[in-house]
């Protein structure tokens, strides 16, 4: 487990009425998976792109795929800047290799902000070796010559050279300097900006063998790995000698690791006791597992409970928070005197990840070498556990990167693949692991619960004078659990004079990581909502209220969080509020009696995103969305349009299966939800039948919009149930209130 | 056990207990990977073949009611990716990260070979059984109309009914 050293900040900031607010915070400490690695080598056209005699140009994809359309996306951008025509590109998936390409991930949306200029650079500096190739063959100077679709032109000459002609001289040419390469005008873009369909379609819809599941290799071996339902248990005896007689049953043994040391759970912890089956096929496997009678120790776990949770949450909330994150100003004078005060208690469940492709690894150890095929999200890390597990150094680890169905940061722990490399060792054979569903529901790493108490003075004005919020969380002493921090400059610190923010945590015995816009898909619900509860109790409208809260900013522009992260900037914030509000007819529109719109805005991994959904709730309270509309300020490019409305209008439904009836709980230390019948997700006649995507393009770099698309949807809905019925929803999912979805 | 089945027009002989589901008959006796298991208790429908024709649960479907039954999978929808339910799919762009597609697009050209012009009450029928956890139920929605639209194209054209069932081989 990492810790960060805990680090004070003082800062000053100018106040808009003249003096200066002086506010000391604490960075939280949080348990993270590793990430980082070697520094990035520069993005050298050789690495990226092969050009055959023959014309065909290969790009290679370097990201992991998990269905956010980076294999397209990426080379995009160097084909772009290439000149080649995109119908002409073969895409090819990399292997992890930290020496060739920068960061492998895909995590936090930032692919899109971390490699918009480094791959246009790659295709723009292979374009300039073309061009020095055929100037050099012509013998004319190179600012005679031009490019389109694959060849060089020399017009003065009629002369022209297919890219597929020069490839073999350039290997002889020095790399172009990067700070000097001319990147293209927008304005040429043929490729960059036009909806690209993703290349796998083809593949999808002909069933082709290209996800982690489907991965065969010679020899190989199925395994299932049985876990203790409570983290940390471990195998007393099991019947494995009644096992291995079984049908189809090759093998099966105690994977053995040292007891998991007590406190927080790390963020990867890597591998865990169990069982390991060894079938020749997978079904023989599961078959076999079902008459396992294993007797477990399941260790100090084993009394932890959800309703324990809620109830040393309740008698926490009675006490002085434990810590201070931040204070702006003087909270309590600014409370005593307000005009009026308005306090209220939210709460929000674990929830799973569920990807539709449950956890897999195939591995292939032998020789004290190891071959991974794993669709991790962080496939650096994959590596790293492996070599852990199998004791030898990485550099005798080759990880192959496999389509992945789905990932939500669920692929960004690497379990399955150390499981994989380990089972693979001791049986002595190459093998698939393959989670069930239920191994993937009750061992997942799941976004933390928590609970939230907050309290707010507003002045006579109708403007938010004071902010609490008294946050519980879960961890121990000043560490939190992975994802189950919040930060000191977390909105609406900083549109607020005075501001407290104080924590107390409870232990945990459950794993928990990063969900899709991880802390932002809970934390936009709590704060939104209780804006608009302060909205409606101002008596203003829910879109000036924000839009007048966004002006109140104690400071210009943008801060900088202690990691370099650069905070909201509240005029594009503003920008995406006005257009969706525009957008949506806010406050013109005559709805029906029971019907009414919700708005809500988030700031999360660099994107502007605010939301406006329109809600229908019966006399019964079946709640049925009607339609979203999401204004996003991703920047000055959307780079692939086709993919990124997928994308978001996917955001939308997966808030709304959040929102919905999304809850893990915990008795006896074990998750009691084991497949989608219990954690349920939004169906097709769930979804709101329109979800309207509009852009606010902006002199900005391009930004991800996998994850900031997700958060707002949620407090829109719960704003205009309010709306619609008076009635608040506080505690999430929906589905244990008063309210329901409809279906259809 | 030995059972015959017919698989996108093609005869095999497997020998396996009969309570193995089907799904891992096709996955891992056959190596036919395009069916996906996603949930095992029928919840998310990755797993859709054609049985004769009828949408399936694959992963629900033990080999003692299979065999000698026409199972119909996504491989066997058409090789090339003509049949249109695939060139609808592709046109519309549908997948995000497309492991629940199969199993839609069974489902879909099940309800198009019984409903041409399917109604959006039709297609809430037949597809509410299919998860798609990326989210792209929208445009799901809007390939199947798609799907039925060039099917309508193609017989005004040809006067012909396009070839809406399986390619058999």
């Amino acid at each position: 487990m990492k810790r960060i050293d805990r680090r004070f900040f003082l800062k000053v900031t100018a106040a808009g009425a003249g003096g200066a607010l002086i506010g000391l915070y604490v960075e939280p400490k949080a348990v993270a998976q590793r990430r980082g690695g070697p520094p990035a080598p520069p993005p050298d056209p050789h690495t990226y792109i092969k050009v055959a005699a023959d014309g065909t140009v290969t790009i290679m994809a370097k990201n992991p795929e998990v269905g956010q359309g980076i294999k397209t996306m990426l080379p995009m951008l160097i084909a772009d800047e290439l000149d080649v025509e995109w119908k002409s590109v073969k895409i090819e998936q990399a292997d992890f290799d930290d020496t060739r390409y920068a960061a492998q991930i895909a995590g936090g949306s930032t692919a899109t902000p971390t490699n918009w200029t480094p791959m246009r650079q790659a295709g723009a500096a292979g374009r300039a070796l073309f061009i020095t190739a055929a100037a050099q063959t012509w013998s004319v100077p190179e600012s005679d010559c031009t490019t389109s679709a694959g060849r060089v032109h020399h017009k003065a000459s009629s002369r022209s050279l297919g890219y597929g002609e020069l490839a073999s001289k350039l290997a002889a040419l020095p790399m172009p300097d990067l700070r000097t390469l001319k990147l293209k005008d927008p304005a040429d873009y043929k490729i960059i900006g036009v909806s690209q369909k993703q290349r796998e379609v083809p593949n999808i819809v002909t069933g082709k063998p290209i996800f982690g599941i489907d991965v065969v290799i010679p020899g190989m071996q199925f395994a299932v790995f049985e876990k203790c339902g409570v983290f940390g248990g471990k195998v007393m005896s099991a019947n494995l000698d009644e096992i291995k007689k079984l049908r189809g049953v090759k093998n099966a043994f105690v994977v053995e690791r040292p007891a998991i040391t007590d406190g927080v759970i790390p963020g990867d912890p890597g591998l865990e006791n169990g069982i390991a089956i060894v079938a020749e096929s997978w079904w023989y496997a599961q078959a076999a597992r079902k008459k396992l009678q294993v007797t477990w120790d399941e260790g100090p776990r084993a009394n932890m409970s959800s309703a324990g949770f809620a109830q040393k949450a309740e008698e926490l909330s009675k006490q002085p928070p434990q810590r201070t994150i931040r204070k702006d100003g003087d909270p309590d004078a600014a409370m005593g005197s307000a005009a009026k005060v308005i306090e209220a208690a939210y709460s929000y469940p674990f929830i799973a990840h569920a990807p539709l492709e449950p956890q897999n690894c195939t591995a292939h150890y032998h020789d004290g070498k190891c071959e991974i095929w794993t669709n991790s999200q962080i496939p650096g890390n994959a590596r790293r556990l492996a070599s852990q597990v199998l004791e030898i150094p990485e550099s005798e680890i080759t990880v192959h990167m496999v389509r992945g169905g789905g990932g939500f940061g669920r692929r960004l722990t690497n379990d399955y693949a150390a499981e994989a490399a380990f089972i693979s060792k001791q049986a002595g054979v190459p093998v698939k692991l393959l989670w069930a569903r239920e191994d993937d529901t009750t061992h997942d790493y799941y976004r933390p619960g928590g609970f939230q108490y907050l309290k707010a003075g507003l002045d006579a004005n109708g403007k938010i004078a004071a902010w609490q919020n008294h946050f519980i969380s879960y961890g121990e002493g000043d560490m939190f659990v992975s994802a189950g921090a919040m930060g000191p400059t977390e909105f609406p610190q900083r549109f607020i004079p005075n501001y407290h923010l104080q924590s107390s945590v409870q232990p945990l015995g459950i794993k928990t990581g990063s969900l899709r816009a991880p802390s932002s898909n809970a934390f936009a619900f709590v704060i939104q909502s209780f804006i608009d509860e302060l909205a409606h109790a101002a008596g203003k409208d829910p879109v000036e209220f924000r839009l007048a809260l966004l002006d109140s900013a104690t400071s210009k522009g943008v801060e900088l969080d202690a990691r370099g992260r650069p905070g909201i900037n509240a005029d594009r914030m503003k920008g995406v509020v006005k257009l969706v509000a525009e957008k949506s007819g806010w406050g013109k529109q005559n709805l029906p009696q029971g019907t009414a719109m919700g708005v809500a805005f988030h700031y999360s991994h660099l994107g502007y995103f605010a939301e406006v959904a329109e809600v229908a709730v019966s006399a019964a309270n079946k709640v049925k969305v009607n339609k979203v509309w999401v204004a996003a300020d991703v920047g000055k490019q959307i780079i692939n349009p086709s993919a990124a409305e997928n994308m978001i209008q996917g955001a939308i439904i997966d808030g709304l299966s959040e929102l919905m009836d999304q809850e893990i709980t915990v008795e006896k230390g074990r998750v009691v939800q084991t497949n989608y019948h219990q954690h349920k997700m939004v169906r097709l006649t769930q979804a709101p039948p329109e979800i309207e995507v509009h852009y606010l393009i902006t002199d900005n770099p391009p930004t991800g919009l996998g994850e900031p698309a997700l958060p707002p949807v949620l407090p829109a809905v719960a704003n205009a149930i309010f709306t619609a019925t008076g009635k608040r929803v506080r505690s999430l999912p929906i589905a244990r209130s008063e309210f329901k979805f409809s279906w259809a | 056990m030995a059972y015959k089945l017919n698989v996108n027009g093609q005869s095999y002989t497997v020998d396996v207990p009969p309570d193995m589901p089907l799904l891992w008959v096709l996955r891992d006796v056959l190596n036919l990977h395009g069916t996906k298991y996603g949930c095992g208790i029928g919840q998310c429908a990755a797993c859709t073949v054609q049985l004769n024709g009828k949408a399936t649960r694959s992963c629900l479907t033990p080999m003692s009611i299979v065999h000698n039954q026409a199972v119909t999978t996504i491989e066997g929808l058409s090789a090339d990716g003509t049949h249109p339910v695939q060139v609808a799919w592709t046109e519309i762009d549908v997948p995000q990260c497309g492991y629940c597609q199969a199993g839609q697009m069974m489902a879909a050209a099940a309800l198009l070979a019984k409903k041409p012009n399917p109604t959006d009450t039709d297609i809430d029928s037949a597809m509410n059984g299919n998860l798609c956890r990326c989210g792209t139920y929208l445009r799901i929605r809007k390939a199947i109309h798609k799907a039925a639209a060039l099917t309508t194209n193609a017989s005004a054209k040809t006067g012909q009914q396009a070839q809406l069932t399986p390619a058999v081989k």
